[in-house]
């Protein structure tokens, strides 16, 4: 079918040098006004890699959607979870008859009723609903109740009373691995979480041999998600009918998983997994924070199947902050050896991450600590070392770039002391170590597509890096780092053989698609992405086309919007789906014409002879005539990742993607010597998506990484106090500073695209990749601006201060040449 | 059941109509207005006045619902999201330029930003510059977007709703 672009993919010949095109293809409209059908010319994508209106934003505008908190149920009853003070202790007893006796309490739950474990990593089940011998971390939920309103909910709580033998808690993950007070009663190797280590090549060698060797340590502080919508779920069992006497129990909940979330409700709660119902309304952000199951789902579940009656809870912003699962703290050791002329022979990591009391996703993300690494740069040799600790600390988990942020950090520092000390540019010190498109990681990861030479000249030009680094005075500079992502992971957490997505498309009469997908769209866009490629390949306009998602009842298998898997891998089912389809309609609408079925293309709402453009029928009439054909028209198309990329070791499919995402930044900043205040002014940030399937949801992907980013870099601090025994001082978005409007910096996004053979139309992810260089980025050019090197997040006016002030001192007792010589303003 | 006050009566105007509601005194506007009346357009995000989502209009001056007791709309005019295309046949330009710009990702503070950006281009009566946006729009945080689209939206409809752009771009009436 040479003449229809469609089936030209994936695109045979994936290169870096695919740069984006230099008009914005359409006006923002949502509507294209491309024409099909040049005599013997391919026809244009007619929506592929334009601007749209998304499929489901304007209810967002009019306040019309409904997300979980604003769902109401007739005899709704109001949940609320009573949380332990204490950082570690044991309960002695839990009374709960007073709540109980109380007007207006339905119900209440304690520990006692859950006592199957759960945990998003099957090996790693250490949680429960609800305490059951032990709280772990000031927040930990001990008991709940359900009530007619939410005022005699909160008193119910009161009249819950808790006997607690306070016990020694461990906020220092260190000291939690040197001490004998186990923290997780599951844990089968006391405060030891997870250790990872892995080598490949001889490392200390490469050291020796190295014409450098940059030694540093880093730490990283935790941050949190901080999504605006605060975790919220609804549950309700039907009983009779259909659904038997045992009932029929849906969750509604905001929440990333809907099908992890499925498979655990299953297992605590004991109920077949085909008795629940699992819905994710629209969801208010989520950046990982609401991608495991959380104690407010089993207890309203629970609430629900005691009292008969539907039960919501809705989490004060308090307890988003003590649920946490947000970044790991990590502190970091790395050791870097570079030849003379600045390629890199190895790299020795050694890092403790503080994982908080439960394992959440830290299996995964001790890996991913060390695993994602290893591009795009080439190096000689790598080892790392890694270990996750218990502490008695609301549990940490996956943050947007999961596991890999933190070490980015430390690596793109080194890289640019390395750079100082080589008397380097360090733009292009990156050059010479990237390892280009289709290589092979050190840690055996096959790489396909590869635009970061690309990123690199789009952020260096854009910047105006040769022109202006040089010539900025002391208190400004400019800072490079880049970076690397998955798209996607080849294997799903649980093992099995099935697709990892799944996506039903049917066809009606009326001209109209609707797509079922289980993918879940947090925000990022998912559904307008599916209505994209339904659109493309059927010729419909995105407002003819129905996007249901995130319903286990009506929608195929989906694992869920997380490690940046969805446009791949759901992209790839719903293009199969679609194109089985197409294929049916063209076929339908040729046997009409009497012409072969590459003649037809489908594009604008037509059907159209592509040798006779004059000659077209409307797409209702041509799914009428393929209905004829075919009867009832619906297709599957599913998708799994390929097995044969990933390295031959324990732990090397830990981080294998079917594709990667590459990623440059250049920052500047203004620093003030006389305050510490950092003013980051522009962040531009080049991203390789592979293949942009609809630009301005991608331009908004790579700003909001960016700013995230920033908001690490410059302000944010996740802690808890162990002055206070374990309090989180700040569990408020006051207290706790996420940029405003007035604190972001311009952000300047930048697509590049090397279309990779494993993503739809070549399209790779967008959603977290660009996040992860705004940090070092940062840090290395406020080393450009004033001569300090911050090893430590987040870069707080203290800090820096401290740093120009040390620095001055040894200038001042000759140690060390003022940082760019006579520019150098004076106080 | 904790009812250790009686309720009092509220009489105010929302979205240009009239309302009568029984409301305990301890409850603020935004309970009132998400779980009395159904208006679920305004969102809790912190329920203490940091985060911005619940903002909605008293008297046309935008106000934190969160931090409003009910009591205190008594015989005031109350405009929340889903009043603000009122007067422009359902769409507000603004409504339309952050549909158009992906203004919106998650869109959960969205309806607070377009309360505090109406005000902005109701007073400004003008095309306004970005940094006139950051400075309107410091009181409601965003998560998802990094605000870029959110000012290019904001000034792309206070350009199409300025008196002297009108006969070019927009079809939607100006504001008032």
């Amino acid at each position: 079918m040479p003449d229809d672009p469609h089936h030209d993919v994936p695109e045979a010949a994936p290169s870096n040098e695919r740069v984006e095109p230099s008009t914005e293809p359409a006006a923002p409209t949502g509507e294209s006004t491309t024409e099909t059908g040049q005599r013997n010319q391919p026809t244009e994508r007619w929506q592929l890699g334009r601007t749209h209106r998304k499929v489901d934003a304007m209810e967002r505008m009019r306040g019309i959607t409904r997300y979980t908190d604003d769902l109401k149920l007739p005899g709704m009853l109001h949940g609320k979870i009573k949380r332990s003070p204490h950082a570690h202790a044991r309960i002695v007893s839990i009374d709960t008859r007073r709540a109980e006796a109380m007007e207006g309490v339905f119900g209440v739950v304690t520990g006692r009723e859950f006592p199957i474990p759960y945990g998003i990593i099957p090996w790693t089940p250490d949680e429960n609903a609800l305490a059951v011998e032990k709280v772990l971390h000031v927040g930990d939920g001990v008991a709940a109740v359900a009530a007619i309103d939410e005022d005699t909910a909160i008193e119910a709580l009161d009249a819950i009373d808790v006997e607690y033998e306070v016990l020694p808690a461990l906020f220092d993950p260190e000291e939690a691995l040197a001490s004998d007070v186990q923290i997780n009663p599951y844990s089968k190797k006391g405060n030891l979480s997870k250790k990872v280590l892995l080598e490949f090549g001889d490392v200390e060698e490469n050291l020796e041999r190295a014409d450098l060797v940059i030694e540093g340590e880093y730490f990283f502080e935790g941050t949190t998600h901080a999504a605006i919508e605060p975790h919220c779920a609804l549950a309700h069992v039907e009983r009779g009918g259909s659904a038997g006497d045992d009932g029929l129990l849906t969750v509604w909940s905001a929440t990333q998983v809907s099908h992890y979330l499925h498979r655990e409700l299953s297992k605590v709660l004991g109920v077949p997994a085909h008795r629940i119902r699992v819905l994710q309304p629209p969801l208010g952000g989520a950046f990982g924070g609401k991608s495991e199951p959380f104690d407010l789902e089993f207890c309203v579940a629970k609430l629900a199947m005691k009292t008969g009656r539907p039960v919501k809870i809705l989490y004060t912003r308090e307890e988003v902050f003590y649920s946490h699962r947000g970044r790991h703290p990590m502190r970091m050791k790395y050791r870097t050896g570079l030849t003379r002329d600045g390629k890199i022979t190895a790299v020795d990591a050694k890092t403790i991450l503080d994982g908080g009391a439960y394992s959440s996703f830290g299996l995964v993300t001790t890996y991913y600590s060390g695993q994602l690494l290893c591009s795009p740069y080439t190096f000689g040799s790598y080892r790392f070392h890694s270990r996750r600790a218990y502490t008695n600390k609301p549990a940490c988990g996956p943050k947007r770039g999961h596991g890999s942020v933190q070490p980015r950090f430390a690596l793109e520092v080194q890289l640019d002391k390395a750079a100082v000390a080589l008397g380097l540019d360090p733009i292009e010190l990156r050059r010479r170590n990237d390892m280009g498109a289709h290589s092979t990681t050190v840690n055996e990861f096959s790489i396909g597509s590869n635009g970061f030479l690309e990123c690199l000249r789009r952020v260096e030009e854009a910047s105006g890096w040769p022109q202006r680094r040089p010539s900025l005075p002391y208190g400004a500079g400019l800072g490079i780092a880049g970076s690397t992502y998955i798209s996607g992971t080849n294997y799903p957490i649980y093992p099995n053989e099935m697709p990892q997505a799944a996506v039903q498309v049917c066809l009606d009469r009326s001209g109209r698609a609707r797509v079922f997908s289980g993918a879940n769209d947090i925000g990022q866009g998912s559904n307008t992405m599916l209505a994209v490629i339904v659109s493309e390949e059927l010729g419909l306009p995105l407002e003819d086309i129905r996007v249901l998602s995130a319903d286990t009842d009506l929608c195929p298998v989906d694992l869920g919007a997380y490690s940046s898997r969805i446009t791949l891998m759901v992209g790839n089912a719903c293009l199969e789906a679609a194109r089985r389809l197409r294929t049916k309609v063209r076929g339908a609408v040729a046997r009409r014409w009497e012409v072969s079925r590459r003649r037809v293309t489908l594009a604008q709402r037509k059907a159209i002879d592509i040798e006779d453009p004059d000659r077209h029928v409307d797409l209702a009439q041509a799914f009428q005539w393929a209905e004829e054909d075919h009867g009832l028209l619906g297709e599957v198309g599913s998708y799994d990742t390929p097995k044969d990329r990933h390295g031959d070791y324990r732990g090397g499919t830990i981080g294998a993607s079917p594709a990667y995402s590459f990623t440059a930044h250049v920052a500047e900043v203004e620093v003030d010597e006389q305050t510490g205040v950092v003013d980051v002014k522009t962040i531009w940030v080049a991203h390789d998506c592979g293949r942009a399937l609809s630009r301005r949801i991608v331009e908004g992907q790579m700003e909001g990484s960016a700013y995230m980013g920033f908001g690490e870099a410059i302000m944010e601090q996740h802690v808890v106090d162990p002055a206070h025994r374990g309090v989180h001082p700040a569990p408020s978005l006051l207290d706790y500073r996420i940029p405003t409007f007035l604190d972001t910096p311009e952000l300047h996004a930048l697509i590049v695209e090397a279309p990779d053979p494993q993503g739809p139309y070549g399209a790779k992810e967008a959603g977290e990749g660009p996040l992860h260089p705004s940090i070092p980025a940062i840090a290395n050019a406020i080393y450009d601006a004033v001569g300090v090197r911050m090893d430590e997040l987040p870069f707080t006016p203290p800090r820096v201060l401290a740093a120009i002030e040390a620095r001055r001192a040894r200038e001042a007792a000759g140690e060390i040449q003022p940082h760019k010589g006579t520019a150098r303003r004076t106080a | 059941m904790s009812s250790p006050v009686p309720a009092t009566l509220l009489s105010a105007r929302i979205n240009g109509r009239s309302v009568q509601v029984a409301v305990q005194p301890h409850h603020t506007l935004l309970e009132v207005l998400r779980y009395q009346l159904d208006l679920i357009g305004s969102k809790q995000g912190c329920d203490k006045g940091d985060c911005g989502a619940c903002t909605v209009q008293i008297d046309g001056e935008p106000q934190l619902a969160c931090l409003t007791l009910a009591v205190h709309a008594e015989g005031r005019d109350v405009t929340t999201v889903e009043g603000l295309g009122d007067a422009h046949h359902g769409v507000h330009p603004l409504q339309d330029a952050f549909d158009r710009w992906d203004a919106a990702q998650c869109g959960f503070c969205t309806p607070g930003i377009l309360m505090s950006a109406e005000s902005l281009l109701r007073k400004a009566g003008r095309a306004v510059t970005p940094d006139e946006v950051r400075h309107a729009l410091a009181g409601n945080l965003c998560r998802c977007t990094g605000y870029t689209k959110i000012i290019d939206a904001v000034v792309d409809a206070s350009e199409r709703m300025a008196p002297d752009a009108a006969s070019s771009s927009t079809p939607e009436p100006s504001a008032p």
